[in-house]
This record gives structure tokens, C-alpha cells and sequence, in this order.
């Protein structure tokens, strides 16, 4: 059986207002992501990549266009029940961790299944289990600060994992990391593609573009190139 | 999702928790923040209690003269004072209620039940060498009963002292503890100029509310001897003479004091401006005055009303200046903390999540601020009624009311904030740096 298709993109347009000036900041975009794949975009700045990484997140609609993630069209959706399938089925990575500064590890890896009305104790269960699955089991009760940028970021993927999604975005995620803690990182993103995980890595590095599976590459609002390899 | 209400009564228990570590997170703005409220709160607590303190003193002073009582009382016209300021020879000056007074009274006007009249004469009353200035009260049998102030010790005198012109007196508490410090006074003697008075009684100290000590009721009131009536005109006849330097003053008064008591309540003041018109037409000089207590305590209720209106419109104000600084604290932290909301909104929380977590926050701050400032307005009319003597009475709703409020300020200048932290933009929030 072929992978089932994860995310698909007909011809997205998304525009933007900017004073007088309107921005075309994806200029029709079409792409199909299967369930599984490791993929990184990339692309000069200014190309459109976090407009598209937004529209994938759900975080905004597009202009024109339509958008199917697993078998719903969420291109029209209101904001309640775009906030409904962020915290349902997708997983977010930032460049810097965005991790909230007054709650502990496993606080803010519970976020997710908290505004989904899950149960403190399940929640707690769940966030456990990922921590010590990113190595940070004895790390529970920190703050943010007393960790490293490394153990930051490993907090933001269990974070990420934690709700099952249907797709991991990961925005630069070890653009802030020197590079043995971005290598560890890395791993830990190919262990979750071993896993099965479908993983989206928008990011300026050859280096990081080389370990994914296909590579789609940005210009001016369109894909110029995508390869899978 | 299904929310079931056990789990929403728990998510509002982890939003307050979570509320918590936010403010912690900023301890010092917190508490300056809600500062406003503190003050607010305890000024109000504490400006009730001794505003209820006094208004009861006060009225419990008026109860004290008799709500079915009519009290007229002889005064020196506003002419004669003129001239008894301005005149160093000596002359009469007769003036006030009079003897024929009264029988007028009780035989024209109907439900005058009782009658209490007293001549009051301002002397100084001797126990070997022990003294006390005081004013001398001739009076009949009935006034304790009248009056509101009983005999605390021995007896007050009879109907058959009254016949007698016995020379017996009953003396006020303060007095006694003046000149008899060692024993009882009850069977003791008291002199007054050359003549002595046995001590029958000892009435209760008045002004003596609760809260107050003893020694500061004692220090404030006036000293007071009760002799009969009888005794009092035998002894002192009609005539007064007080003596200053250059020149004596005479003066005639037949009665100083006149309790009217009423039959009900209802009449009372309608009975007042019978006695007034009467006596307006046998007296050319304004030579008299009339009290009525129950339309003393209505004014008293009514300055209590107005001191109410106007410690609410203080509290009021207080209240919202409060509320505006916790709304501008609250916008500045919806600012600060933009970068939080983009991750909260990313993932998952919906903007009615957000609302609820700053809406919470808020009001969980105007409540602390509430409970501190309850705390304090409870802490200071203790530490006035201690430390200055005033009485002060905390109602068991102002502190009620005043934490209400201040919870209510906190959803009021909580939901704009809560809103607009609620309509960021998630893609703009999550880049603000």
C-alpha cells in the first residue's frame, strides 16, 4: 500500500497588504507530502519560506488556493477550529525553542494536550515518557534558563511529539546551536523519521538539507526545484 | 474534543495555578501593581468602621435622652448675654421656664404622660477635703426611669424625700470615684457650701460604651448630683448670683430643665411644636430651647447616610484609579509576553484560552489585592480604637463587599487587556522579539 498523502497544496496563493504595497508572497504553489518523509525547504530569504511553513502550520489561510491536511480541507477554516487542528495534529520547532520561561520541562511539554482538555495526570504520563525519550527525564522540574540551548531544543521537540502529530514543523531548529548540539539534534530527528514520523525542516543548511530525504527548494514565491533522493 | 465539566472545573484550577507562576514570576510588580486596590479597599473598610463607631456613640447618646422624650431647657436669651457682656453693674436677669410653665403644659396639651422638671445649679461639692465641680440637678423621683440612666448603686430618692425636702443626694459614678477613692459612698456625706447631703445612691456612669475603658468614659462627662426637686428650691430658692471681678450677675430662673415624655412615639414631634407654640406665647424672649431626641437621631441617621454616600464615591474612585493601573500593568505584560501567546496560540490554544488565562490573572491580582486590603481595613480601627480611643465597629458586609468589588474591578480592567492579548495575529505574535 502507498503511503497515504499527509499534506497537499493546489495552487496556493498568499498575499499580503503591506501599506500601499501588496506582497505576493507565494505565487502558486502545489506540493503533496506523504506520510513519512523527511523533507527540508529551503531557499533565500525573502523566497516565501515562512509564508509557506505558516500556511503549513495552520498558523495562517492562504489567499487563493486549497489546502488538505490528512483528509480535511482547512483552507477556510475559522480561527477556533484552525487552533483545534494545530493543537490536534501538528507539531511545532522554532529556530529559538520558544519555550515559556515561568513553567517547568515537563510543564511546558504538556501545553499541547492541556488546551486539548486532556487530564492532568494523563498529560503528566504522556510528558514524562518524552522526556526521557528526548534524555531529559531527570531534567522534569527546570526552568528554561537552568538548561542548555540543546536541552532547550529537546524540550520543543518532546513538546512537538507530544500530542502525535500528523507532521513535525521545525522552523531553522538548530540555527541557534553550535554545532555538536545541532549534530545531536539532528540524530534525534533521523531516529524520528525511523520512527515513522513525517518531518517538514525549513532551514539555510546544506549540511542539514543533505540528511533529509527530498529537498524542496524556494524562489520568489514558487518551488523551483524539488527533489527526492 | 469533549469537555466534561469535572475536567473544566480542573483546567480552571491549572489556569489559576498557572496564573499564579506568572505573577510570581514578577513578584514586586505584582504587589505594586496592585497597590491601588490595597488602599482602596482598606480605606474604605477602615473609614466605615470608625465612621460606624462614632454615629453609634452618637446615637446611643441620643437614646440615651429618650426617644419619646421632650426636652426643654431654659437658656439666657441672646439680648441679655449682650448686655450682661457689655454691663459691669450689677443687675436681675430673669429668665426660662417657669413653674407656671409646666402646669400649662400638662393641662393643655394631651399625651404629655410624664413630667420631669430640674433646676440646675453649677457648684462645687465637698468630702472633707476632697472636691468636685459639678452640677447640681434638682429633679423628681421618676428620672432615672425617664431618662435612660439608672441607679447602679443604693437607691434613687422617693416621693416621701421630695415631701420631706430631704437633704439626701444621689451622686454619678464619676463623682463618687472622686470623693469617696477608698469605699462605698452609698451612706457617706457630701457638702455643699454649708449644708450636707447623705449619699442614698450612685447612678451608672454614662457615655460608658462598650470598647471604650472606664477611666475615659469617667474623665469626659460632666459631673452630676441629683437632690428632690423640693430640696433644691428650699435651699437655692429662684435666685442665682455669680460673682466675677468687678461685678455681680443675678439671675432669676425657676427651672433649668423640663422631660416631657410622650405617650407614643409618633407623636413626638407634633407634641414638640404644640409645647413651642405654647410657650412662644407666654415667653417674649427666646429664653428657652427645645431638644427632641428622636428627630436628632433621624438627623444623625441622616448624616450617617450622607458620610456613607460620600465614603462610597471615595471608595468608588479609589476603586477605579486601582483598576486602571492593574489594566495599564495587565496591557504592558500582554506586550512583554506576546512572544507566549504566539506559542500558546500555536499550539492549540484557542483565543478563548487566552482570554480566560489573562482575564484570571487579573482578577486573581484585584483579589489578593482585595484580601490584603481587608486584612489591613480590618487591622487598622483595631489599632484606632487601641492606640486613640475612638469606638469603631466593623459590619460583617464591608469586608464582604469590598472583596466583591475588588474582584469585579479585576474582570472589568481585566477583559481588554485579556482581549487584546486574545486578537494577536499567532504568525505576528510568534515573531515579536
Amino acid at each position: 500500500m502507498a503511503p497515504a498523502s499527509i499534506v497537499r497544496l493546489d495552487d496556493v496563493h498568499k498575499t499580503y497588504q503591506m501599506g500601499a504595497v501588496v506582497v505576493e508572497a507565494l505565487r502558486g504553489v502545489s506540493l503533496e507530502i506523504l506520510a513519512g518523509e523527511y523533507i527540508s525547504i529551503m531557499g533565500p530569504s525573502g523566497c516565501g519560506k515562512s509564508t509557506l511553513l505558516n500556511l503549513l502550520g495552520c498558523l495562517d489561510r492562504p489567499t487563493i488556493g486549497r489546502y488538505l491536511l490528512g483528509t480535511e480541507d482547512v483552507s477556510h477554516m475559522d480561527d477556533d477550529a484552525l487552533s483545534a487542528i494545530r493543537g490536534a495534529r501538528l507539531g511545532f520547532i522554532f529556530q529559538s525553542y520558544h519555550l515559556i520561561q515561568q513553567l517547568s520541562v515537563v510543564e511546558n511539554i504538556e501545553i499541547p494536550l492541556y488546551y486539548q482538555g486532556c487530564s492532568e495526570a494523563e498529560g503528566r504520563a504522556r510528558a514524562t515518557e518524552l522526556a526521557n525519550r528526548v534524555g531529559l527525564g531527570h531534567r522534569l522540574e527546570h526552568k528554561p534558563f537552568e538548561l542548555s540551548g540543546g536541552q532547550q531544543q529537546r524540550v520543543a521537540i518532546a513538546r512537538a511529539l507530544v500530542n502525535d502529530p500528523l507532521v513535525i514543523l521545525a522552523d531553522e531548529p538548530t540555527g541557534n546551536l553550535d554545532s555538536k548540539s545541532g549534530a545531536e539534534i539532528l540524530e534525534l530527528f533521523d531516529d524520528l523519521h525511523t520512527q515513522g514520523k513525517t518531518l517538514i525542516l525549513v532551514t539555510h543548511d546544506d549540511e542539514v538539507s543533505r540528511r533529509t530525504h527530498r529537498a524542496i527548494r524556494l524562489r520568489d514565491g514558487l518551488v523551483e526545484t524539488d527533489v527526492r533522493k | 474534543m469533549n469537555r466534561s465539566p469535572s475536567l473544566s472545573l480542573e483546567r480552571l484550577r491549572r489556569t489559576v495555578r498557572l496564573g499564579l507562576k506568572s505573577l510570581w514570576l514578577h513578584r514586586l510588580r505584582s504587589l505594586l501593581t496592585v497597590l491601588g486596590i490595597v488602599f482602596g479597599v482598606c480605606s474604605v473598610i477602615a473609614m466605615l468602621a470608625i465612621g460606624e463607631g462614632a454615629s453609634y456613640e452618637a446615637q446611643e447618646q441620643i437614646k440615651n435622652l429618650g426617644s419619646q422624650n421632650i426636652i426643654l431647657r431654659s437658656v439666657k436669651p441672646p439680648e441679655a448675654q449682650k448686655i450682661s457682656e457689655k454691663n459691669t453693674e450689677s443687675y436681675i436677669l430673669s429668665y426660662g421656664l417657669t413653674y407656671a410653665d409646666l402646669r400649662r403644659i400638662q393641662s393643655t396639651i394631651p399625651g404629655v404622660t410624664v413630667v420631669v422638671p430640674g433646676r440646675i445649679m453649677r457648684e462645687t461639692v465637698w468630702n472633707i477635703s476632697r472636691f468636685a465641680d459639678c452640677e447640681i440637678v434638682g429633679t423628681v423621683p421618676w428620672y432615672p426611669e425617664m431618662r435612660n440612666h439608672p441607679v447602679a448603686e443604693g437607691r434613687f430618692f422617693s416621693e416621701a424625700d421630695i415631701i420631706q425636702s430631704a437633704s439626701v443626694c444621689v451622686i454619678g459614678a464619676e463623682m463618687a470615684d472622686k470623693l469617696f477613692p477608698l469605699g462605698s459612698a452609698v451612706g457617706g456625706a457630701v457638702r455643699v457650701k454649708g449644708d450636707y447631703y447623705r449619699v442614698i445612691g450612685i447612678m451608672e456612669a454614662l457615655g460608658k460604651a462598650p470598647g471604650k475603658s472606664d477611666a475615659d468614659a469617667r474623665k469626659n462627662t460632666t459631673h452630676r448630683m441629683f437632690i428632690p426637686l423640693e430640696t433644691a428650691r428650699m435651699r437655692y430658692g429662684e435666685v442665682l448670683v455669680k460673682r466675677r471681678t468687678g461685678s455681680s450677675e443675678v439671675e432669676k430662673v425657676q427651672l433649668h430643665e423640663v422631660t416631657l415624655k410622650v405617650a407614643s412615639r409618633e407623636e413626638v414631634v407634633n407634641v414638640s411644636l404644640a409645647v413651642k407654640d405654647l410657650l412662644e406665647r407666654n415667653h417674649k424672649k427666646q429664653d428657652f430651647e427645645i431638644v427632641v431626641p428622636i428627630e436628632l437621631l433621624r438627623r444623625e441617621e441622616r448624616t450617617k447616610q450622607i458620610f456613607n454616600i460620600v465614603l462610597g464615591s471615595i471608595a468608588a474612585i479609589s476603586l477605579l484609579v486601582g483598576g486602571i493601573g492593574i489594566m495599564n500593568i495587565m496591557l504592558a505584560s500582554v506586550t512583554e509576553r506576546t512572544r507566549e501567546i504566539g506559542v500558546r496560540r500555536a499550539l492549540g490554544a484557542k483565543r478563548r484560552d487566552i482570554v480566560v488565562q489573562f482575564l484570571v490573572e487579573t482578577v486573581m491580582l484585584s483579589a489578593a489585592g482585595g484580601l490584603l486590603g481587608v486584612a489591613l481595613g480590618v487591622a487598622i480601627p483595631w489599632v484606632v480604637s487601641y492606640a486613640a480611643g475612638l469606638k469603631t465597629i466593623i459590619t460583617f458586609w464591608s469586608p464582604i463587599l469590598a472583596f466583591t468589588i475588588s474582584g469585579l474591578v479585576g474582570v472589568i480592567f481585566g477583559i481588554y487587556p485579556a482581549i487584546r492579548a486574545a486578537s494577536m495575529d499567532p504568525v505576528e505574535a510568534l515573531r515579536h522579539e
